[in-house]
């Protein structure tokens, strides 16, 4: 299974500079720029990050999570859901640099390459922060009344943690 | 977000108290604001380098090629939009630069695909069903390669950062699905408590 998600990347880098340069694209000047816009978006996270990382490193150093995750642990162990990762499911939709903090903790405290991490990177990649989202769409039409929109979009990402578990043990076992 | 700033501060002050870990709290804020500089210095390189390379795939065509791929089930999804109108186009457009990741092209496509909307169904203050569908879409994140999970996972040395994919792939459809599922059954729901 990882033999065949190693070759993932380096083909598609490939096919696309190939294809690129088949359609006569400008692929150097083309990608500076795109890599100059990455290059912005990780200075811009930058600061929000300092206070997300000390908020929840603070968090986690006090001992509060080890409370929650032991208060979560008895309906986690019934889905099969590492309650580390309890925390990153509460603040995902509310914070993208939030999450990444979060993240970081969990790996550095049970190790890359552990259930519990795979899990917490899965969430990350295959959600949103649904709540800024939301907000960003609507406001730019003045619509104040979103209707179901915020509960639609909920179930999907509170529904999603369990199934991650779920596809993470698939892959890779506990 | 400023209510969340607010309580964890002050629970980790209540249980650093209880606990005696004042002392662990207190070297915490000090090490974790340099974390954050490392974090983002490690993330930098594949962000710029992937970043890049979807921005060729882009020039390439590579977007519009998906967008024209995705048209029948965005016409499907998306009722009593009139064929081959302009809101019909963002929205496609809106999805294929979310499938390839291009987040800064993705947004300004997706505002200007609910401008659309709103003109089309002369929508007030209250979102049309066809608004929150697409709003709901946007927040599954569909990608093929969620590039900061992967760089996350190798800034803190996983061995194959890749080896989530089809994992993220499987959780991506499901959010998606269900996403659309639920505001379809959800919007069926409240139709029917304004006809009453």
């Amino acid at each position: 299974m990882t033999d065949f998600t190693s070759w993932i990347i380096p083909l598609l880098t490939v096919a696309v500079l190939v294809y690129a340069a088949f359609k006569r694209v400008d692929v150097f000047e083309a990608f500076c720029e795109g890599a100059a816009d990455g290059l912005k978006t990780c200075a811009d996270i930058l600061p929000a990050l300092v206070l997300l990382l000390v908020c929840i490193g603070m968090f986690r150093a006090s001992g509060a999570v080890e409370a929650l995750t032991s208060l979560m642990k008895p309906l986690c162990s019934a889905v099969g859901f590492p309650s580390e990762v309890v925390p990153l499911v509460i603040l995902r939709p509310f914070s993208g640099s939030g999450a990444m903090a979060v993240y970081n903790e969990i790996a550095s405290s049970v190790g890359t390459d552990t259930f519990a991490e795979r899990v917490a990177a899965v969430l990350i990649g295959s959600s949103e922060t649904t709540f800024y989202t939301v907000a960003v769409y609507f406001s730019a039409v003045k619509v104040k009344k979103t209707r179901y929109a915020v509960p639609a979009a909920l179930t999907a990402d509170l529904t999603a943690w369990i199934v991650c578990g779920f596809a993470v043990f698939l892959f890779f076992g506990n | 977000m400023k209510v969340i700033l607010a309580i964890l501060p002050i629970i980790s002050l209540i249980f650093a108290a209880l606990n005696g870990k004042m002392q662990e709290m207190s070297e915490s804020i000090i090490s974790k604001s340099g974390e954050a500089v490392e974090l983002v210095i490690s993330l930098c390189g594949i962000m710029c380098f992937w970043c890049g390379i979807m921005r060729v795939a882009e020039r390439a065509g590579l977007t519009e090629k998906l967008a024209r791929a995705l048209s029948p089930i965005v016409c499907a999804l998306f009722r009593g939009l009139p064929k081959g109108s302009k809101a019909i186009g963002l929205i496609t457009m809106n999805l294929a630069a979310n499938i390839l990741g291009l987040g800064n092209a993705s947004t300004p496509l997706g505002i200007a695909a609910m401008r659309e909307l709103a003109d089309l169904e002369r929508a007030d203050e209250y979102a049309t069903d066809n608004m929150i569908l697409l709003a709901v879409l946007n927040t599954a994140s569909l990608q093929i390669i969620p590039a900061t999970a992967a760089a996350l996972r190798s800034a803190n040395g996983a061995e194959n950062p890749f080896d989530v994919l089809p994992c993220v792939w499987i959780v991506s459809v499901y959010a998606a699905v269900i996403a659309v599922v639920s505001a379809k059954i959800m919007g069926r729901i409240s139709r029917k408590k304004e006809k009453r």
